[in-house]
């Protein structure tokens, strides 16, 4: 058995820090952890998706439809777009932050409204937050995926808080540690 | 100590503990990161080369010297190296050399999706493809033996999936290996025909050797399972096959999948009922098996095309699909774009505002080409565009040299647009050339090259000036643009367009998601005064939303470039102190 992970976004919001903040936070913990991500063209403001798979015995690097027991979205259409990744139940970390895509700025398509209403319709557990206010608070906008992982870190008793915060150190560089130690905090708290 | 790493970081680590010394690369999703995280030991030379076909040649020469060498590149890029690949193939090596090539399965970041193992058999190299960061690392340390040892050049196959997944990997220290001394040797080294007729039989004889060691290599391994079910697999595909079946089936994983073995298969196939070979794009393994008698399904039921998923092979083998939360339609796609503040975006909306033909390249500004800039109209191949517009130019006896651009990056034209100029000046065309000039190899994630003045570790380097090699290539009309300035931009195209000459525009601006690039204040919009227009909607620019009949501005994205403020006819931009507008 594995715990599945998602983290969806906009390329440049920050989603393979993350990643990467969780799969050092479980492999302390002695689990087989891979970790997938995409770099590359989908970083210019495309939707992105990094996968972080852990357990006693990882093979797959990348998370099948309705494997997912959790999807951290960094923004409110991509929730929408990937829950049917989702087993039926699994819960859904979203940011209330909306970013137009192209065919909506452009005028081809309009920007979904009730999202939330939908991905709860389709059988996701919903738990909204507004992660770049919270951001913001604590120093930067950009922190917005640190923020995000404090809000999921109470989602994974197992890991300590203590440990979640020596994952953070070590994946941020020094100058920016104390900003996401607070993003953190910000995010755990909320 | 047990450390999360990234496949390519894994091969990094493996290079700098088989003690390579030489590293010289160009950089290609999914392949970058092996040379970029070698650099970081100062115990081997890295470099970024300006094209495959010199680095393969530099690391080449450097095993000649004595030295283990390394060489990556994309999948497309083993095309542009393959002149050296298939010769040295004939000559063998002096110290080890191991080659990577990055496949891209559902073409993440790539024009096409070949499979680089047609090139492991065309130019009879053997080729590891490991299915996770521990055998990335562990592969390259065996490539370097299996290199020596048998006399070859080594292909290391990643694919995205590999390259840019991270797992554990537990490390070891570096072995120092002394140098092997050159020796002249015009036998083996001078491929004139009467010395590459006696090393042909020699690649013939090492194939059928290294077809011995295949058998009972340890690259290859049978995984011995429960029921009658066989599959032969590699790489990934590997990984899905274990995730989806467990222990329920035997498994023959290929880690060396050129030469393939014949008895392992054959031992393999007649100890389970019904063999299955699930490999992602070609029928490679498949062809092979097939070519043995063996009756084996594959292609029959997996496709040729995409990467694989658990889901695709749990599917296709006819397990019950995965219960899942009900997918939401019809939801507006998300293609990525121009970033705010790109600065190839004020060149393309002068190119898409008058309606020009535009001969595209490989780069981000291959992003110009979605709505609503709608900005090229070919895509191919690195160099490509600077050479096919001399032969449109050509076949239309220069009538299309008024309406037509050919668009190049800044390392792309080095890479292989130069030689594309020099057939302009050399046999005459009125093309016109825009090298889009961002000081730095953008798409690929920001590496130095030889236009930059910086090497690949950031130190100060030889910098190749643009302007002055145009012009020494017979180009008489050379001239410089800042494309954040639409009217001088517009003035330079439409002037170079009329030339009866060749021309180039050097559209000039550093990307602006580099660390020196500082980011003015977000311009805003006055509601009252915006009309509603959309006209400042034409760039593109993530960072402009329409809402309530109004353009606004998202102050989290703008950089304060000031491209949209130069369409406002209403003047409802307002753009703070220090800002551009």
């Amino acid at each position: 058995m594995s715990v599945n992970v998602m983290i969806v976004g906009v390329g440049g919001q920050g989603t393979l820090l993350a990643s990467r903040v969780l799969g050092n936070a479980v492999l302390k913990k002695g689990f087989d952890v891979k970790v997938s991500e995409v770099h590359g063209m989908s970083q210019r403001g495309g939707s992105v998706v990094t996968y972080v798979r852990f357990g006693d015995r990882v093979y797959s690097p990348i998370i099948g439809k309705g494997e997912a027991d959790y999807i951290i979205s960094f923004e409110l259409l991509e929730a929408a777009r990937y829950v049917s990744f989702l087993k039926p139940g699994g819960q859904i970390i979203v940011n209330s932050q909306r970013i137009d895509p192209m065919p909506v700025i452009t005028g081809a398509a309009e920007y979904p409204e009730g999202i939330v209403e939908k991905l709860k319709e389709s059988g996701a557990q919903v738990d909204e937050l507004d992660a770049l206010s919270l951001a913001r608070d604590a120093g930067s906008q950009k922190a917005v995926n640190i923020v995000l992982m404090g809000r999921f870190s109470r989602y994974l008793p197992d890991i300590a808080k203590d440990e979640w915060i020596r994952a953070v150190e070590e994946c941020v560089p020094e100058k920016f540690r104390e900003l996401n130690l607070k993003a953190f905090e910000a995010g755990f708290a909320s | 100590m047990k450390e999360l790493m990234l496949g390519n970081k894994a091969v990094a680590r493996g290079l700098y503990e088989a003690g390579v010394c030489v590293a010289s690369s160009y950089p290609g999703t999914p392949s970058t990161e092996t040379t970029e995280e070698a650099a970081k030991y100062p115990e081997i030379y890295c470099e970024w080369a300006p094209n495959e076909k010199v680095a393969l040649e530099t690391a080449y020469g450097a095993c000649l010297a004595g030295r283990r060498s390394y060489c990556a590149m994309k999948h497309v890029g083993l095309n542009v190296a393959a002149d050296p690949l298939y010769t040295i193939s004939y000559t063998g090596v002096n110290a080890g050399l191991v080659i990577a090539v990055a496949d891209d399965p559902g073409m993440h970041s790539s024009q096409n999706e070949q499979d680089s193992r047609h090139h492991a058999i065309a130019s009879k190299l053997p080729m590891v493809e490991p299915a996770d960061s521990e055998e990335a690392y562990s592969y390259v340390k065996k490539a370097y033996e299996l290199s020596e040892e048998y006399d070859t050049p080594v292909l290391l196959r990643l694919c995205t999936r590999i390259a840019h997944c991270q797992s554990s990997v537990e490390t070891g220290e570096r072995e120092e290996i002394p140098p092997r001394p050159y020796v002249k040797d015009a036998g083996k080294y001078v491929m004139v025909p009467a010395n590459a007729r006696k090393r042909h039989p020699f690649v013939e004889e090492r194939t059928k050797k290294l077809i011995g060691y295949a058998e009972n290599c340890e690259f290859n391994r049978v995984e011995k399972g429960k029921g009658n079910i066989g599959v032969i697999t590699s790489g990934t595909c590997y990984q899905y096959v274990k995730e989806v079946f467990g222990d329920d089936v035997s498994v023959l994983k290929l880690g060396l999948v050129n030469p393939l073995p014949v008895k392992l298969i054959r031992d393999f196939a007649g100890s389970v009922e019904k063999v299955f070979v699930i490999e992602e794009l070609d029928p490679v393994i498949e062809n092979h098996v097939r070519a043995l008698g063996i009756e084996v399904t594959g292609k029959d039921l997996f496709p040729l095309v995409d990467e694989f998923s658990q889901t695709l092979v749990a599917e296709k083998m006819g397990c019950e699909a995965t219960p899942s939360c009900k997918a939401i339609e019809g939801l507006p796609g998300r293609p990525p774009a121009l970033c705010p503040g790109c600065p190839h975006r004020g060149l393309f909306y002068t190119l898409s505002k008058n309606k020009l033909r535009v001969l595209g390249d490989i780069g981000c500004y291959t992003l110009s080409s979605a709505p609503p800039l709608s900005a090229m109209d070919t895509t191919e191949c690195m160099g490509a565009s600077v050479s096919s517009i001399h032969g449109f130019n050509k076949a239309t006896d220069n009538e299309s040299s008024h309406d037509t651009v050919a668009v190049i990056g800044d390392s792309t034209f080095m890479h292989s647009g130069m030689t594309g100029l020099a057939n302009i000046a050399y046999n005459r065309s009125n093309s016109t050339v825009i090298i889009l000039d961002n000081s730095i190899t953008g798409m690929t994630g920001h590496q130095q090259n030889p236009t930059t003045g910086f090497n690949l570790r950031g130190e100060p380097a030889g910098k190749i000036d643009l302007e002055a090699l145009c012009r020494a290539m017979g180009i008489n009309r050379v001239r410089v643009v800042d494309p954040y300035d639409l009217t001088a931009t517009e003035n330079a195209v439409l002037e170079e367009l009329k030339a009866d000459e060749p021309s180039v525009i050097i559209s000039r601006r550093p990307c602006v998601l580099l660390k020196q690039v500082k980011h003015l204040p977000p311009v805003s919009i006055d509601p009252e005064k915006c009309r509603g227009c959309r006209s400042c909607m034409r760039i593109g620019c993530p960072a402009i939303s329409f809402r309530d009949g109004k353009a606004s501005i998202d102050s989290t994205l703008c950089v304060g470039c000031g491209v949209c403020t130069q369409l406002c006819r209403f003047d409802a931009f307002s753009v703070p102190e220090g800002g551009r507008g």
